[in-house]
């Protein structure tokens, strides 16, 4: 796996072998958010731009939109956090991914952050 | 944590899905201080506020009821019992201040105990955990001594369990609290308060119910005592008279949906031919029933048991039907 990149909106995004972008929420998203009932994804084949609500997830008591972190169009989906979504709270930074974009601009990558970038931004938060 | 009615209130300890569990099979402590305890020595003086049987509420028993403005509008909604020297009112946080201030503003003299700790234990097991209150039924009130405290224990709660509230002294609010875990109790939040009310078809105030909603429309008539209607010697008994005679315009009903996506508070109910019948006023993911359910109002002709509707989130329609309430059966010890 390559690097992963981090969003304001506490989204991941690792960009693989096949120049897809795998998209999720990170681990403090889905703590916060709590049990994960419901999963909405968007469409195969929808082009997003960047910080467009393109998902949704729903916890007990609440709904939460999950944002694209680039532009891009969307490639592939997770249909198993549809059928499991306590998956997103189990594993949110890996098999609890969301879906794939075929990035716009690749180079726009750098506009997020990096680990150490995301986990000083979360020490701001609180 | 969250904010609820000017308190920092916890959403949640270990996870809203494990504590309401906790809460169906075992025993579950909720700390519901921030709701407003108060006395009234005044019997006859309270009966003309609330719509309910209070002259004939026996000491050592408890009753739900209203408050109401004369148009019949929900001021608040409240448990009073009868602890023998005087009536004791469990008043919502939110509302408390303006409960004392109306009450007051008509002449009642009303001695708030706002100071007082109040902490709910409920589940199937909340008789094990506190084997001091066996002898209670349904709705008694007694006081009692637990781990050397002084309580006023109601067998009655907001969950649709057996289980009781327990007021005590605010300074031993803690240590109550801290025995009662000992003894096995799970420590859950307002998150999974709201789920279990909610499968229990219960009201919430500033929800399901206000000033614009009367208790006919929201099926709190059972809180309604005949005699009282007609008499009418209560707040607002004229304007529920003439609601009862001509029947309410809309009704709040229990939505049972199909999948998995709940409808959230506000969401609009439509009919099958698209027709708008009313809002969603509650909404969750019932862990009990592993499906989404809702309360809601509904334009009278469309409250009917099984009555098709569809609820609209984020602009599609969801389906679902009417269902019964409760969403989950009580179990009440009576």
């Amino acid at each position: 796996m390559s690097q992963i990149f981090y969003s304001k909106d506490h989204e991941w995004v690792a960009v693989g072998a096949d120049g897809l972008a795998t998209i999720g929420i990170t681990d403090h998203a889905q703590a916060a958010l709590g049990d994960i009932v419901f999963v909405e994804l968007p469409e195969p084949g929808r082009s997003v731009g960047k910080g467009e609500a393109c998902a949704v997830v729903e916890s007990v008591k609440a709904a939460s939109d999950v944002y694209a972190p680039l532009s891009g169009t969307v490639a592939e989906v997770n249909q198993s956090i549809v059928d499991e979504p306590a998956k997103v709270n189990s594993a949110a930074e890996g098999e609890g991914w969301f879906f794939k974009l075929r990035l716009q601009d690749p180079a726009a990558l750098t506009e997020l952050m990096d680990r150490a970038g995301y986990d000083e931004f979360l020490g701001t938060l609180s | 944590m969250v904010e609820f009615a000017g308190y920092d209130m916890p959403l949640q300890y270990q996870g809203i899905i494990a504590e309401h569990m906790a809460c169906r099979t075992g025993a579950a402590l909720f700390d519901v201080s921030h709701m407003g305890q108060a006395e009234i020595a005044d019997v006859a003086g309270l009966a003309r506020f609330v719509p309910g049987d209070v002259a004939g509420l026996k000491p050592g028993r408890q009753r739900y009821t209203l408050l109401l403005n004369e148009a019949g509008g929900i001021l608040d909604d409240l448990m009073m019992a009868n602890l023998g020297a005087h009536i004791q009112l469990v008043l919502n946080a939110g509302r408390k201040a303006a409960d004392v201030a109306h009450l007051r503003g008509n002449g009642l003299d009303v001695h708030t105990r706002f100071d007082r700790a109040l902490l709910a234990l409920q589940g199937p097991k909340a008789k094990d955990v506190l084997p001091e209150a066996a002898g209670l039924k349904f709705m008694d009130v007694a006081a009692l001594v637990v781990e050397g405290i002084d309580c006023i224990v109601t067998r009655s709660g907001y969950t649709g369990e057996d289980g009781f509230e327990i007021g005590c002294a605010g300074e031993n609010g803690e240590a109550l609290a801290e025995k009662l875990l000992a003894r096995g109790a799970v420590l859950a939040g307002l998150g999974a308060r709201d789920s279990l009310r909610l499968e229990a078809g219960l009201p919430l105030y500033g929800n399901d119910i206000d000033e614009t909603t009367d208790p006919v429309s929201a099926g709190l008539g059972f809180a309604l005592s005949k005699k009282r209607l007609e008499h009418a010697d209560f707040l607002g008994a004229a304007a529920l008279a003439a609601v009862q005679a001509k029947g309410p315009a809309r009704r709040l009903v229990g939505i049972r949906l199909e999948g998995r996506a709940p409808a959230r508070a506000g969401a609009e109910i439509r009919g099958k031919d698209g027709q708008s019948l009313g809002h969603v006023t509650s909404g969750v993911f019932s862990p009990t029933l592993n499906a989404p359910i809702a309360l809601g109002y509904v334009r009278a002709d469309a409250a009917e048991t099984g009555t098709a509707l569809d609820l609209i989130v984020r602009d599609k329609p969801l389906p679902g039907q009417v269902t019964d309430l409760p969403f989950v059966p009580h179990n009440y010890v009576r």
